[in-house]
């Protein structure tokens, strides 16, 4: 086997058989297969799993974190909502009494004003009510004054005798009826 | 170099596909003799694949990145592929021995990958190399298994669910498949990637006859395709039969 083994090598190689079986190379493939085992065993376990462990328990509580944060935040914003939401509230129940009062103020005010008005407007009517009765009389007593001249000035001019207290009882008489 | 062998044969004598060409191992820095130290075409190619590893998953994950690059995600995928492989079929316990079937599918993986590059050496369709790395499972499962549990581990061999007469013949024949994995395991790596080697090479020989060469071109491009598949494959079933056969020392009798 070994010398088939370099004739075949000698011979640039060229295969005789399988290689695979030529037992002669045998020791020298197990040994650098051991040396290459060894060394990535020891890539592996120094430096390139400890490392990917390592980043892979990084992400998974980066991960954990970031997700436990984001929980926190949407309460936070559940709670901001909220208090939001009771402040609009209170502001709608605050403008809804301001407005009452306002309402109510103004109510009163107009109130007010409308009674001096109408007081105002009750004392104007009466006082216009006297003045016109008072016109109203002296207009009657001028038309009775009228009368009484009228009917003696007529009564003289028909050639009759004035006296002045019949006509002025006569015109009287009439007025009344 | 069997390249030019096939054609400048294939003028001489008409046609000479030589397939088994690609998996002798040769001196590297010249003469013929190989010692046990001889640096080889197979150290070199063993020290590409280690030289592809820690590209991958020293340089690669370097900056330890919380969002990873590329070549980083790569690596974190292997690590969890085969950390979750491990857990799930050796269960909780079994997680310890992780870096060692991690090295054993990396190795297996890498090897397999480039020993699809064209002209280079497919360490991993030698005997040598499938037996060496059957038999460390081998032996440390069951050394292991006998740290664990005793003289118990060999209740693993006495099926306490069958009926008692059946048990010594169901024994017999346990312990005959106990002994037969760490050939099943070696053959099935080395032969898939030799055969799978040695066809590409006989259909790329067909190239030489001009007629024939652009159905070569497809088949070669189809079988390298599905030899991709079977690097990939390959180096996995290696991997989960050897979380299997750990469960066994692990996990104590349990079949």
């Amino acid at each position: 086997m070994v010398t088939e083994a370099t004739e075949a090598a000698g011979k640039g190689g060229e295969a005789v058989g399988m290689p695979q079986l030529d037992f002669s190379t045998w020791p020298n493939q197990i040994f650098w297969l051991l040396v290459t085992l060894v060394v990535i065993y020891l890539l592996l376990t120094r430096i390139a799993l400890p490392r990917i462990g390592a980043v892979l328990a990084d992400r998974k509580g980066a991960i954990t974190n970031d997700l436990a944060a984001a929980e926190e935040l949407k309460q936070k914003a559940l709670k901001a909502e909220k208090a939001y939401n009771e402040a609009l509230a209170q502001a709608r129940a605050d403008a809804a009494r301001i407005v009452a009062e306002a309402r109510a103020g103004i109510q009163k005010d107009l109130d007010a004003a409308l009674a001096k008005a109408d007081a105002q407007i009750a004392a104007k009517s009466a006082e216009s009510e006297g003045r016109i009765t008072e016109i109203r009389e002296g207009a009657l007593a001028a038309v009775t004054e009228v009368a009484k001249d009228t009917a003696r000035e007529i009564v003289a001019a028909l050639g009759g005798k004035a006296d002045a207290r019949s006509v002025a009882a006569a015109v009287t008489a009439r007025m009344k009826g | 170099m069997g390249a030019n062998r096939v054609t400048t044969e294939g003028e001489s004598s008409g046609f000479a596909i030589h397939p088994m060409d690609q998996f002798v191992i040769k001196p590297l820095f010249g003469g013929t003799d190989i010692y046990w130290y001889t640096v080889t075409n197979m150290t070199l190619w063993m020290a590409i694949a280690v030289l592809c590893i820690t590209g991958l998953l020293v340089l690669g994950t370097r900056r330890r990145a919380i969002i990873p690059s590329r070549t980083q995600s790569v690596a974190e995928m292997i690590y969890g592929f085969i950390y979750n492989m491990v857990e799930e079929v050796t269960g909780h316990d079994g997680v310890k021995y992780f870096p060692y079937v991690m090295t054993l599918f990396l190795f297996i993986l890498f090897a397999n990958l480039l020993g699809l590059v064209p002209t280079s050496f497919t360490t991993t369709s030698h005997f040598a190399v499938t037996v060496t790395l059957a038999l460390m499972v081998f032996l440390g499962v069951t050394i292991l298994g006998f740290i664990r549990n005793g003289i118990g581990f060999l209740g693993m061999f006495w099926v306490s669910s069958a009926p008692l007469a059946l048990r010594p013949i169901l024994a017999v024949i346990e312990l005959i498949s106990y002994f037969v994995r760490p050939v099943s395991h070696s053959i099935r790596l080395a032969g898939n990637l030799m055969a799978g080697h040695a066809v590409i090479k006989v259909i790329a020989g067909f190239a030489t006859l001009a007629v024939a060469s652009p159905v070569v071109v497809g088949a070669v491009a189809a079988i390298y395709g599905l030899e991709l598949l079977v690097a990939v494959v390959q180096a996995y079933v290696f991997t989960i039969l050897t979380c299997v056969y750990l469960r066994d020392a692990v996990g104590g009798a349990h079949h």
